[in-house]
């Protein structure tokens, strides 16, 4: 397996979904391949700073609904 | 709470709320857009980046979901059930948004040498600095992971968002998109091969 492949593969083999054989090809080539290790886990980080970057609470507070538009679907509500 | 969440069971008060929603109590609409309406801007203003657009979106979604209060179901949440009104609603404006060529995210995916190994440029090799659990916990980290997101190519950024923020399956995010789940899949894995580029130079240990 090589490095292109191995990144092509990389969803299924985190989601176990890789036939046995490419699974097992998928690991050899990460006991051999640093660069490989490397890109496996800042892949992994980069999912987890997806997901948390987007779902804190504390950010919330640049969320809030301009009283303008609270006004606009109530009255639109109030139409209805 | 992140609204997509799984539910668990509702609120105490939420039971009283839905009633008074569905009675047409006018305090119980201003309630809730006041309680849900900053979550669900912000989830519009992920999808759309378009101040007006994500407005109209979140109007559209609201006015909907009143509309629809007897179609709620005891026992689920408010937010998970608004959450999923308003992805719709933005869904519908981009959509509705002439197409435009695609930008390409080739430049943003690994480059490979012709016999298969990954071409590496000086410091690649050096790692990231913090997980993403301490990262997380600043608020200028969460900003630039936001902004390198909103750098993505719109149909790829559509997918990671519906898939990796919003909480949506494969198959949920190929209806929603008129793709197939295998076209979904293959979008998703290259959207965060891009991110991982785009933030791979903030994170790395200076090369000393």
């Amino acid at each position: 397996m090589t490095c292109r492949e191995l990144i092509d593969f990389l969803m299924d083999y985190q989601a176990g979904e890789l036939p046995a054989a490419q699974h097992a090809s998928f690991e050899a080539h990460l006991k051999l391949c640093p660069p490989c290790v490397d890109y496996l886990r800042t892949y992994e980080e980069t999912v987890k700073l997806g997901k948390g970057a987007c779902a804190d609470p504390d950010d919330a507070v640049d969320d809030q609904v301009p009283e303008e538009l609270v006004q606009a679907i109530l009255n639109a509500r109030a139409k209805q | 709470m992140h609204t997509a969440t799984p539910s668990s069971a509702p609120p105490p008060d939420e039971t009283a709320l839905v009633a008074a929603l569905r009675r047409g109590e006018e305090a119980a609409f201003a309630t809730v857009v006041r309680m849900h309406g900053g979550r669900l801007l912000a989830v519009a203003r992920r999808l759309l980046r378009d101040e007006d657009d994500a407005r109209d979106a979140l109007q559209d979604a609201l006015l909907s979901a009143f509309r629809g209060i007897d179609g709620f179901h005891e026992g689920a949440r408010l937010s998970t059930w608004l959450h999923r009104i308003v992805v719709n609603a933005a869904l519908m404006k981009l959509r509705a948004r002439k197409r435009r060529p695609e930008d390409p995210i080739e430049g943003l995916l690994p480059q490979f040498l012709e016999d298969g190994h990954r071409a590496m440029a000086a410091g690649d090799d050096s790692p990231w600095t913090e997980p993403a659990e301490t990262l997380l916990q600043r608020r200028e980290a969460r900003a630039l992971v936001r902004s390198a997101i909103d750098r993505l190519p719109e149909g790829y950024r559509t997918v990671l968002l519906l898939r990796d923020i919003e909480g949506l399956s494969t198959e949920e995010t190929a209806r929603s998109l008129e793709m197939t789940p295998n076209a979904v899949k293959v979008r998703l894995h290259r959207a965060r091969q891009a991110l991982r580029t785009l933030l791979d130079p903030h994170l790395r240990t200076p090369p000393v």
